[in-house]
């Protein structure tokens, strides 16, 4: 064997007595002695480059029991797209673990300590598979090198697996408990000692489990939390219970920036239970992740809090709403649509559009629409909130815990080491909860109370009106033909508030990351191109919702192509895999988009191969070509977001009443590697519902500023009966290239794939979204 | 005092009568695994059964409540509820997981009254169940699973 691996048992001999990092009750930890020179160096790119980077001190993120428990700290945030199951699922498989025998735990907010924990961007698993899979193969050495020195054997002759370490030459074998107080009194191996389990070695990592397309596999899924779930016992935000707790609700203003002109609470103090009222001072504009502003209702019991807003006599002044108040959807869209007639600010620019197009066999235009929506996790934001003693303390459910924590401390003036955010399931998140407005609300009132609890909970009223709305958009495109249909031109000119304007200043344009999401990343094989971007202003609170600015990109791209291939008398896969031209990597920085999600344009090139072969398995896999009965069609979609590449199928049926009938959706994705397929699977069959709810019947429009819809009976989201009959995903084995995002790349095709669908059914061309009523009219 | 027996337990509670059985159940009696969802009887979260029928208690004022109240705590105990959770977790249905306690409760509240229904009654049934994650196909295939375990019992 190597000489490295003869210095490396050398090297562990010597013991090291002393200390115990964190305190544990029964939970032992590994590892004496961790090396900061093995603290992560900031990167510029992926992880490393994200604020507090990443981490693999095993330290951080194993616990070993004396009994064998396996104890997995988990610091980014759970909503659903099955984290705390499959990282720890890496953990194990790393450490050689029985998955009965982990156990999850959750990290509050400290990024210093536990790496970046703002989970989103789809970035979780890819930026936290590697570090994980070395603090558990660190770990794992450690419990080796014990048995090695228990047994006075070389460490390579020690095998871990199943919870044991076995010693194969003489039969011997020890439990992970037995070794766990010799192992950590060892020095964490360096990294260049660590090797590795092969992927022959693992069993939980990248094996297909539970719900596969309709069939149950022999393998059960694993859940983290799936045993709590079923049977009520959950912890989300909403759950956390304290003593002496008092609960908030908050009259928000109706308009965004809008003040308290006056306020008559003598009702509302009359409703059995309230407290009091409390004035919350609106946030000047751009409003960040500060309050609104408004009166909260306090109460012994969030019904009695309810109740006493409704009694509340608020006069709103608009003034400092300034135009926010004259905010009206179907006049904003209008001005937009008028604006995408004239060329905007140039953000992509290639050959010469305007001979193209003017030269053109034919040209097709068209202009698309998609609305405002509200993320509308199932749990509407929530956050409890104590205050004592100069120092506070939160229990809420944030996909980004540090801007939580940030939040709190600068509405109660403390310096962050006096505020601790506890992280709790979030009850879905879909970006909403990356903004933790509601956590320093919590804040705000809870300074009242020293030493009080406060939940501060939002209605489902309250979610949907002040959301941080996803971004209205109007985007216009032009193509020209050749006299063969082929493209030789493309504009494409976009226009949406942008999500800066909550930060800063209104820029009016996209800013380099929401350019970065299927626009300037089009990879589409045309001589010449240029992509324009007119201004469009904010009124309200503009934000992440899932996927994004992808969202509107793809859903104009990929309806418009599909036109394009109308126009062209061709069909549209042949046509699509024409538009992709060749095969090739392309660096996104050569397409004007210098941001690449973060990531290492090395590792992460646009690989339109990638795209060819998703196009190529959704098409094979729903029978693309074959003959349709009347009023039933297929419908195409593709894109690249996340660095990962996802196409979708739609089997669509139009009856004669206008409804959608969706046969079956065929999706074919490529994230690289997959960690955990069963929780892909998940993702992706849940992307495309929620897809058909932003195609169908999601949309939030305004009147003088006010959100015109509150609750589900008005702002739609899908239901039951709106889920394809039949859902399949088929994953591409690619483990070859750098793992991609899976929470969000599911969703930007999911509209135009289905609005393709309809008019292949129909012949009737969506073009603003949602459908609605439209196919009945 | 409005008096409700919950899981077998009685409570009498020094709440006003109009309050939402949801709210007594949660913030006064404590049990936290029925969820706030709309508040309005949209999206089923909220879902309990009363004397084995499925009611969205975000809507239903305590004084109204005439029966026994079963909540999603209690489903293990329950044999038709065992069924729907293990088919629920065998199909690994749950992602965020906040809206499942309610479907369980649906489906069970389903199954109790029809023990094999066809999938279209499966999906009429469950319509009134919003979940954002989008786990519907999850949840009609382990009501039909838990339906199939319950017919062969």
């Amino acid at each position: 064997m190597s000489d490295s691996r003869n210095a490396l048992l050398l090297a562990n001999v010597s013991r090291r007595g002393v200390l115990k990092g964190i305190a544990g009750v029964s939970a032992l930890l590994l590892a004496a002695r961790w090396d900061m020179s093995m603290a992560n160096q900031q990167a510029q790119f992926g992880a490393g480059a994200m604020p507090g980077g990443w981490v693999d001190n095993p330290n951080v993120f194993i616990q070993i029991d004396t009994d064998g428990r396996v104890t997995f700290i988990n610091n980014r945030a759970e909503m659903g797209q099955g984290i705390r199951t499959s990282l720890a699922m890496v953990a194990a498989d790393e450490l050689g673990a029985q998955w009965e025998q982990v156990r999850v735990q959750q990290a509050p907010a400290d990024q210093e300590k536990y790496g970046n924990q703002n989970t989103d961007g789809s970035r979780s698993m890819r930026h936290w598979y590697d570090p994980i899979r070395r603090a558990a193969a660190a770990a794992r050495l450690m419990l080796q090198q014990a048995a090695a020195q228990r047994w006075e054997v070389p460490v390579w002759e020690v095998h871990a697996d199943l919870h044991k370490m076995t010693h194969p030459a003489t039969g011997r074998e020890l439990g992970f408990g037995e070794l766990a107080e010799a192992a950590r009194e060892l020095d964490v191996p360096s990294r260049n000692d660590l090797v590795l389990k092969s992927d022959s070695e693992l069993r939980f990592v990248g094996k297909e489990s539970g719900w596969v397309n309709g069939e149950l596999t022999s393998s059960s899924p694993k859940a983290s939390d799936g045993e709590d779930i079923v049977s009520g016992k959950a912890i989300f935000g909403a759950d956390v219970a304290l003593d002496d707790m008092l609960y908030a609700v908050v009259a928000r203003p109706p308009v965004y920036g809008a003040t308290i002109q006056s306020v008559d609470d003598s009702e509302t103090l009359k409703v059995p239970g309230v407290q009091r009222t409390m004035r919350i001072d609106t946030a000047t504009q751009p409003a960040a992740f500060n309050p609104l502003g408004g009166i909260a209702v306090i109460a012994s019991n969030t019904w009695a809090a309810i109740e006493g807003r409704k009694a509340l006599n608020i006069e709103w002044d608009t003034g400092a709403a300034g135009d926010n108040a004259d905010y009206r959807s179907e006049a904003y869209r209008q001005a937009l649509e008028q604006a995408a007639q004239s060329p905007g600010k140039v953000v992509r620019q290639s050959g010469d559009v305007d001979a193209a197009l003017s030269s053109a066999h034919r040209r097709v235009a068209a202009t698309y629409y998609m609305p405002h929506m509200a993320q509308a996790p199932m749990e509407p934001p929530v956050a409890i909130v104590r205050v004592q003693d100069g120092k506070a303390e939160a229990w809420a459910p944030v996909q980004h815990p540090r801007a939580a924590r940030e939040g709190v401390a600068s509405v109660l003036g403390l310096e962050l080491e006096n505020v601790t955010v506890h992280q709790t399931l979030l009850g879905g998140g879909f970006g909403r909860k990356s903004k933790p407005d509601f956590v320093s609300e919590a804040a705000w009132v809870a300074q009242a109370f020293e030493g009080r609890p406060v939940k501060l909970q939002w209605t489902r009223e309250d979610d949907v009106q002040h959301a941080f709305f996803h971004a209205v958009s109007v985007d216009h495109l032009e193509a020209s033909l050749d006299a063969d249909g082929n493209a030789t031109g493309w504009l494409h000119r976009t226009l949406s508030p942008s999500i800066a304007s909550l930060f800063a200043p209104d820029p009016e344009h996209k800013q380099a990351f929401e350019l970065g999401m299927g626009l300037n990343t089009m990879p589409f094989d045309i001589p010449s191109v240029r992509l324009e971007n007119p201004p469009a202003p904010a009124h309200v609170r503009i934000g992440w919702f899932r996927a994004v600015y992808n969202l509107p990109h793809a859903w104009a791209i990929q309806s418009f192509a599909h036109e394009m291939a109308v126009a062209a008398g061709r069909d549209h896969k042949d046509y699509a895999l024409a538009l992709l031209g060749p095969d090739r990597k392309i660096d996104s920085l050569t397409l004007g988009d210098g941001w690449n999600y973060g990531e290492n344009p090395d590792l992460y090139p646009i690989d339109t191969a990638r795209l060819r072969r998703v196009i190529e398995r959704a098409t094979e896999q729903a029978g693309w070509g074959r003959e349709m009965p009347e009023g039933r069609g297929l419908g195409l979609a593709f894109h690249h977001s996340f660095v990962s590449y996802t196409a979708i199928v739609f089997d669509v049926e139009v009856d004669s009443e206008g409804s959608v009938i969706i046969h079956q959706a065929d999706i074919a994705f490529d994230c690289g590697p997959q960690a955990n397929p069963e929780r892909i699977r998940s993702q992706l069959e849940g992307a495309c519902v929620m897809g058909i709810g932003i195609a169908l019947k999601s949309e939030v429009t305004f009147e003088d500023g006010v959100a015109q819809q509150s609750n589900f009976d008005k702002y739609l989201i899908p239901r039951m009966p709106d889920a394809p009959k039949v859902v399949r995903v088929h994953l591409i084995d690619n483990p070859g290239d750098a793992m991609g995002g899976v929470g969000e790349p599911g969703l930007p095709p999911v509209a135009p794939a289905l609005c393709n669908a309809i008019y292949a059914a129909t012949g009737k061309r969506i073009r603003q979204l949602p459908v609605a009523d439209q196919l009945s009219t | 005092m409005i008096n409700l027996t919950i899981n077998g337990q009685s409570h009498s509670l020094d709440i006003p009568d109009t309050m939402p059985l949801l709210w007594a159940i949660r913030d006064v009696v404590g049990m936290k695994g029925t969820k706030f969802g709309c508040g309005i009887a949209q999206c089923g979260a909220c879902t309990v059964h009363i004397d084995g029928v499925a009611t969205r208690s975000c809507v239903m004022p305590v004084s109204a409540v005439t029966g026994e109240v079963t909540t999603i705590e209690a489903m293990a105990d329950d044999p038709v509820g065992q069924k729907v959770q293990q088919a629920w977790l065998e199909l690994g249905v749950a992602q965020c997981g906040y809206c499942q306690g309610g479907q369980i409760m649906n489906a069970t509240g389903l199954l109790k009254h029809n023990p094999a229904p066809q999938p279209q009654e499966i999906i009429d049934a469950m319509s009134g169940n919003l979940c954002r994650c989008g786990t519907y196909n999850r949840i009609l295939a382990a009501v039909e699973r838990a339906a199939g375990e319950e017919a062969n019992s």
